[in-house]
């Protein structure tokens, strides 16, 4: 059976000693189509009849390749060095790079250094393009080699791969082989031998393609894998350089030091403020969990996500941070440290508490991977070395060799970090790819998607091919195996525009008085099947990510809005669970889990499905079903209240947004009415049921979600904030928490709760999901909702977690069947890594998104605004600005302040500014530096001499383009409060309105009052409140809008689901605080009205300017209606107080949608003609009004 | 343990493909004093097997049978066996669980009928365990039983199996043994396909079960072929020595 095999023992170990086996084989291919040797045919027959792997040993290498060298004429196959496929990949990685052999000693090797280089090269392996073939010579019996006495792992492998070599060049007689290395020992080795070989670069430099020059990774002098000579070298390197940084220690002494104690190892963080200082978070260490690093030399080369190995510091040498907001300075300031810098730095104060601290004296693993940012190009004409800005704050900046600089200059490119050599105050990288130019929104969102990890590409053909063919039909077979609850009154409540619908409600009474309810959720897991590419896919992308133009779908759209969507359409699959409930104290006395068939009666918004339960009139059998849910849900609430619950997410703020401008007219406190609180509860409860119901019957391999409380020392900051005003915070529990929270309010200060309730999130620890074999019972807490037990089950199309819990839930209730991986702990596990990762990065997206539009929006513009101390620094204070949303950083700028650590505060010229404190400050975007555009903050109010900046004067700064069209809108466009319009109080009764309507009606008729365009404009508004005031119906939703309540919205965010609110505030500071807008009001026949409107509009709007609006077809859905909307407005403004996220008003703003002369042109126009043709409709309403009143009269 | 499976080459990590038994070495009639004796070596696993009997009932005619022979075994691993060396050959529960676990299987081959009111002992030694020991257990007091002479139905051949990115690994090694991933041993009458016994203690989606067996089958025949040969040639150069004499 078996060849006849030499067998070879290895051995190793101090004290034990291990055997194993390692077979040698005769029947391993060469890969070459020239090869004529039995041996290596016969292989590959049995390879591919024998086994089920699908290893690539078909013969892939060509048999005439061509020669793109001109130093190697013949044809030739490489094959390259270890060192070569981990640093040179973005070279070899080209496809001028052609039938390469890849020994499985490389291989190997690759896989112990760096996990990423071999996906790469797995990858490239995998390509069949690119004709790589891996030849197994660890296994070969006339290629092993044994490690000989005395010789290092090192040396060996670069033995075994001229081996490699050697065997080719004899075994091929036709074709050379080539050997790439970039290690000069064994170049020189292998040349002595007799065999090709060249370094990376010399060969590439032969390739005529002088653009790839520019990708080959900077070279160490030193390199890692030649520790030996790295005294030799070290000591010829100072003579001639000014050594920067210590040495690192070599990874025997590390392992030595961690064992013994003296050394810890963790994850390097470094700060995102002050990039001399950093946080090393240790692993399971108990006394220093993180040790704090500050100062060039103790951080000692180590770069972000880094795992390094620290050294505590003596006690006396311990640092305090420093409370700077330091960044980077723009110019290349060469290869020396300034001493001063860094003596600034570290003043010891003896007073303040210390932090353990630390020095990196190793590097365990590097985490590079290639960054976006911008190439910043060296003052000296012919330069080849360029410094690189990454995007990320916290990456150090990169120097890299390329020739063409002129053309990068102003782009976004990729690099990645090659090495970071003692002498050099930064790493050393290469070019790596170009992605656009900067400021272009689809190059800026590229770079956020890039550095978040978010695959955007679009779904290919075989996870389309999984999808089901339209016209869909539930066939016979599934409606006996499914529940069939079409009967029942069905309906869903959703934010408006909502197309990916996944939940809808239900509640009867049941003949022995109690109430059934049940939510029934998209059966998605129907359509993905396990194992399947778009499994596979959705598996992968684990999640929806809403940006704020885009939407990333995790399952194409044919599933999210159309099969899988509940919508009121048609007959669809859900999973339901349906409780019995008392209805006094919901108690459930049953539960059950059914996969079902349901209609739903109706898609609801929040505000329909409010309107529905306060009509008193309306006694339908849906409404009152909703009434009951909406008791239930109240009862539920409190008690979920009562067990400790955290109600972060209610405490939000919420913007009221002008339409037109984007500025936000109104700040709130985001109060969630009762509906949205009543799906939210029905859809924690589902959570929990199930969660429940598969821990029961898989208690080894349930998909749940913790979120683990807390360390109270992670609520310090917020105790000590909340001590300057004198307030006491509780953190035992977070029911105390939960009560604190409640009542500290300050009277003068309404953001002072809000900011504390910020604060709060900060302290929070990011909820996770996990399998439940791996972890305690008692780890399984979700703090922030009181549960002991929780998962995600309710929104499978934006979420695989969902699918998962789905799939065992429909195991545990029989339903379906299990599938292996589903029962396997640590597949599952990593798939929940996978998901707390792209959770995690989706969530970093969307706010870098938002980030983004920001910056958009400020670019032309400065604006004074409202601003509180969220936090006081050495050299800054951290502000919240409210009406944006935004945090932002303002600078002293060496201005004489006055720090006082302890209150802290910092005082000027008398003016103190402490915490919680308001402000104006100007916010302008610095936009000198095209590098990296920063949002400047600048203080106007409190007035401090010298450094306080002038007020904002409305019209004297640049953008009288706006302010003229603020003007106008003011004039015209804009009337927020109806009742103003029509000059009633809010209690006017039916009667006054309508008597103050004909009296306006007359003041401002246009027979009347003609060539006054105003006045034209005025009459449409009074029509339009009078039209929404006199119908009882709009009246009562209007007046719910004016007082702040939400009627729900487009979007998914404002959707509050209280686990995800942990997950986005999550100990991030450059968090910034999501807007929420408020569209009121608005029904559907208004709606459809306004869709009309729209399309007329929109025809000629686009005939007008094709060009102006390349992104328009970008849009998803739901955005595209809302970005209608906004353009339909002009008829409709009157009564429909519009709201949006005001990044979405960014967005509108960036694409010119207003401003642009070119547009306001179109819009003016457009609205004339509109408001012509509504006059004449007008007109004939009047009249028939005034017909109609006379003849009742 | 990433690499039991190469992904890209497709071998394990001894250089084997997934469907391939280690070296198979076996010698039998080592030792003079029994009835019956076998060592086989199947890579750095080694067992010796040593079969005694038929004979009278040990331990007096109480736990006789009148019908038929009674199978008595011994399981025992050495205290060199291993990387660390043992205190207590015998005597721990898994010794005991194997020790049941082979005389079930030999009740169920050896014709004990033939035998009524006897006694056949079947002590099995593993002189160096590196994974599967079992399987080589059984395999040596299946050619130790040939030695004895003692009829029996069939060969009992036995193979692990375990299951490594969906698939399956036969004859696995102590490596492979102790990644975590589910493995189980079966032991088959070859020419009858008759299992015998299936023995796991590690959990394993049921998808894979017929996958497993099947490759485990196909091991077990593949050991039969190893073991027969041997067997063949042995009574080959006994006949002919035989005749020699004759």
């Amino acid at each position: 059976m078996i060849d006849k095999i030499f067998m070879k023992k290895t051995r190793r170990g101090n004290v034990l000693k291990i055997v194993r086996e390692h077979y040698l084989r005769d029947d391993i291919s060469c890969g070459s189509q020239l090869c004529s040797n039995m041996a290596c045919l016969t292989s590959n027959q049995t390879n591919h009849s024998k086994t089920s792997i699908n290893f690539k040993s078909g013969l892939v290498l060509e048999s005439s390749p061509k020669s793109p060298s001109s130093i190697f004429t013949d044809p030739h196959y490489l094959i390259p060095d270890t060192n070569i496929i981990l640093h040179q990949m973005d070279v070899i990685e080209d496809s001028i790079f052609k039938n390469i052999i890849i020994c499985y000693t490389v291989l190997q090797e690759v896989k112990q250094k760096s996990i990423s280089s071999y996906q790469r090269l797995t990858q490239l392996i995998n390509t069949p393009d690119r004709k790589v073939f891996c030849f197994v010579n660890e296994y070969h019996r006339d290629v092993f080699i044994a490690k000989l006495d005395g010789e290092s792992p090192n040396d060996r492998n670069d033995r075994a791969i001229r081996e490699v070599c050697k065997y080719y060049s004899q075994h091929l007689s036709d074709i050379k082989v080539i050997l790439l290395s970039d290690d000069a020992n064994n170049l020189k080795l292998a040349r002595e031998q007799g065999l090709l070989a060249a370094s990376c670069r010399e060969y590439v430099e032969s390739l005529s393609r002088p653009e790839l020059i520019d990708r080959i990774a900077a070279k160490e002098e030193k390199r890692s894998t030649e520790e030996i000579d790295e005294k030799q070298l070290t000591d010829t390197t100072r003579k001639n350089k000014h050594i920067i940084f210590p040495e690192h220690l070599k990874l025997s002494d590390i392992q030595a030091g961690l064992k013994s104690g003296k050394l810890f190892q963790g994850t390097y963080q470094s700060s995102r403020e002050n990039y001399l200082e950093a946080n090393v978070f240790l692993y399971d260490n108990e006394k220093y969990p993180q040790i704090f690093l500050q100062g060039y030399r103790n951080l000692n080369r180590a770069v972000h996500d880094d795992v390094v190995a620290v050294e505590l510091l003596p006690e006396s040498e311990w640092a305090t941070p420093t409370s700077l907001v330091l960044e980077e300075g723009a110019e290349d300031v060469g290869d020396y440290v300034n001493e001063k810098e860094e003596d600034e730095q570290i003043i010891n104060k003896p007073d303040v508490k210390k932090l353990p601290s630390g020095r990196v004296v190793g590097i365990i693993k590097r985490n590079w991977r290639p960054y976006c940012g911008m190439l910043q190009v060296s003052d000296l004409p012919d330069a080849t070395r360029h410094m690189f800005m990454p995007a990320e704050k916290r990456i150090p900046k990169i120097r890299i060799e390329t020739r063409q600089s002129e053309k990068l200059k102003n782009q976004r490119i990729v690099v990645s970090i090659d090495c970071w050599p003692r002498d050099s105050r930064y790493p050393l990288g290469h070019f790596v790819r170009l992605l656009g130019p900067v400021g272009d929104k689809d190059t800026e969102n590229q770079v956020l998607l890039l550095e978040h990890d978010v695959p955007n590409y679009p779904f290919p053909q075989s996870v389309l091919d999984c999808l089901p063919t339209l016209p869909w039909i539930i066939p016979e077979e599934e409606k006996t195996k499914r529940l069939d609850l079409t009967k029942f009154d069905i309906c869903s409540v959703d934010p408006p525009g909502c197309t990916d619908i996944d939940d809808a409600l239900h509640c009867i009474v049941l003949p022995n008085g109690n109430y059934q309810c049940g939510v029934h959720i998209a059966d998605v897991s129907h359509f993905i099947r396990p194992g399947t590419a778009i499994d596979d896919e959705a598996k992968r992308r684990s999640t929806t990510v809403y940006l704020v133009d885009q939407r990333i779908d995790m399952v194409p759209a044919l599933l999210s809005s159309n099969l899988c969507s509940l919508r009121d359409d048609g007959p669809r699959y859900a999973f339901s669970v349906l409780w019995e409930i008392q209805p006094d104290d919901a108690k459930i006395v049953k539960t059950e889990c059914h996969k079902s068939i349901i209609l739903s009666k109706a898609s609801l918004t929040y505000a329909q499905a409010q309107m529905k339960i306060d009509d008193k009139t309306a006694n339908d059998e849906l409404t009152q079903g909703l009434r009951r849910l909406n008791k239930v849900a109240k009862i539920l609430k409190a008690e979920r209240i009562k067990n400790g619950a955290l109600t972060l997410a209610s405490n939000e703020i919420r913007f009221n947004l002008d339409s037109e401008t984007h500025d936000p007219i109104d700040v709130v406190t985001k109060e969630l009415k009762e509906t949205n609180s009543m799906v939210e509860e029905f859809m924690l409860l589902a959570n929990i049921t199930v969660a429940k119901k598969i821990y029961e019957i898989f208690p080894q391999c349930a998909c749940l979600r913790r979120h683990p409380s807390p360390p109270i020392s992670n609520f310090d900051p917020l105790i000590k904030a909340a001590e300057s005003k004198n307030i006491k915070i509780e953190v035992d529990t977070g029911k105390k928490l939960a009560d604190s929270l409640e009542t500290a309010v300050d009277r003068d200060n309404l953001f002072f709760n809000t900011m504390l309730r910020m604060l709060t999130t900060r302290c929070m620890m990011q909820a996770l999901y996990f399998c439940s074999g791996l972890f305690p019972e008692s780890e399984f807490e979700h703090y922030g909702l009181a549960a002991p037990i929780y998962t995600h089950f309710t929104s499978p199309i934006r979420r695989y977690a969902d699918i998962i819990v789905h799939r065992l839930l429909a195991a545990a209730i029989h339903a379906d069947t299990t599938y292996p991986e589903l029962l396997d702990k640590q597949a599952l596990q990593q798939t929940c890594n996978n998901m707390n990762y792209r959770h995690k990065m989706a969530q970093y997206a969307g706010r870098a998104s938002v980030d983004l539009h920001t910056q958009l929006f400020f670019r032309n513009r400065q604006v004074d605004e409202e601003a509180y101390v969220l936090a006081v620094k050495k050299n800054a204070l951290q502000v919240l600005i409210p009406r944006y949303g935004l945090e932002g950083t303002l600078y002293f700028n060496d201005f004489p302040f006055v720090y006082d650590e302890l209150e802290p505060s910092q005082t000027a010229n008398n003016v103190k500014l402490k915490l919680f404190d308001k402000l104006i400050v100007k916010i302008s975007i610095d936009s000198q530096n095209v590098q990296h555009q920063k949002m400047r903050l600048h203080l106007v109010s409190p007035k401090i001499e010298g450094f306080s900046v002038e007020p904002e004067k409305m019209k004297s700064n640049g953008d009288q383009e706006i302010n003229q069209l603020n003007i106008l809108r003011k004039a015209s466009w804009k009337n927020p409060n109806l009742y103003e319009v029509l000059g009633v109080s809010k209690t006017a009764t039916a009667k006054e309105i309508k008597v103050a309507y004909y009296q306006k009606c007359k003041e401002f008729h246009p027979d009347t009052n003609k060539n006054n365009n105003k006045s034209h404009d005025k009459f449409i508004n009074i029509q339009k409140a009078y039209d929404t005031l006199s119908d009882n119906n709009t009246r009562r939703d209007y007046d719910l809008s004016l007082q702040g309540y939400s009627a729900g919205t487009g979007n998914r965010y404002t959707r509050s689901n209280p686990a995800d609110v942990y997950q986005t505030y999550h100990n991030n500071p450059n968090q910034t605080y999501y807007h929420y807008g408020n569209r009121e009001g608005m029904n559907y026949s208004e709606f459809e009205k306004f869709m009309r409107a729209r399309q007329a509009f929109y025809a000629q709007y686009n005939s007008q300017n094709k060009n102006t609006n390349p992104d328009d077809n970008n849009f998803s859905s739901p955005l595209k209606v809302m970005i209608y909307l906004i353009i339909g407005i002009g008829l409709f403004e009157a009564f429909t107080v519009s709201w949006i996220y005001d990044r979405d008003m960014n967005y509108l703003h960036d694409n010119n949608y207003r401003y642009s002369p070119n547009n306001r042109q179109a819009l003016i126009d457009f609205r004339n003609q509109v408001n012509q043709a509504d006059m004449s409709e007008l007109e004939d309403k009047i009249r028939d009004k005034k017909e109609m009143e006379e003849k009742a009269k | 343990m990433a690499t039991l499976l190469d992904p890209i080459i497709g071998l394990r990590i001894d250089g084997r493909r997934p469907n391939e038994l280690r070296k198979i070495q076996c010698e039998v009639g080592v030792f003079a004093q029994a009835d019956g004796s076998a060592i086989v070596s199947q890579g750095n696993t080694k067992v010796v097997a040593t079969v005694y009997g038929p004979h009278e009932n040990r331990g007096g005619r109480s736990k006789s049978l009148h019908d038929k022979a009674v199978i008595n075994c011994q399981y025992s691993v050495a205290t060199f066996s291993g990387t660390e060396r043992k205190n207590k050959p015998h005597g721990d529960w898994k010794t005991v669980e194997m020790t049941s676990h082979l005389k079930q299987t030999f009740e169920a081959v050896i014709l004990t009928e033939k035998f009524p009111k006897s006694q056949i002992d079947i002590y099995v030694e593993v002189l160096q365990s590196d994974g599967s020991n079992y399987c080589a257990c059984v395999n040596a007091a299946t050619l130790a039983i040939i030695d004895a002479g003692i009829p029996i139905k069939d060969y009992v051949c036995a193979c692990s199996v375990s299951l490594i990115r969906d698939t399956p690994l036969i004859d696995i090694n102590h490596l492979e043994e102790s990644s975590g991933s589910p493995h189980f041993t079966l032991a088959l009458l070859p020419n009858y396909d008759q299992i015998v016994l299936l023995e796991s203690a590690s959990r394993m989606h049921v998808d894979y079960l017929d996958k497993m067996m099947e490759s485990a089958m196909v091991g077990c025949k593949d050991i039969y072929a190893v073991l027969n040969k041997y067997i063949k040639s042995r009574v080959g150069t006994i006949s002919k020595n035989f005749s020699n004499l004759i």
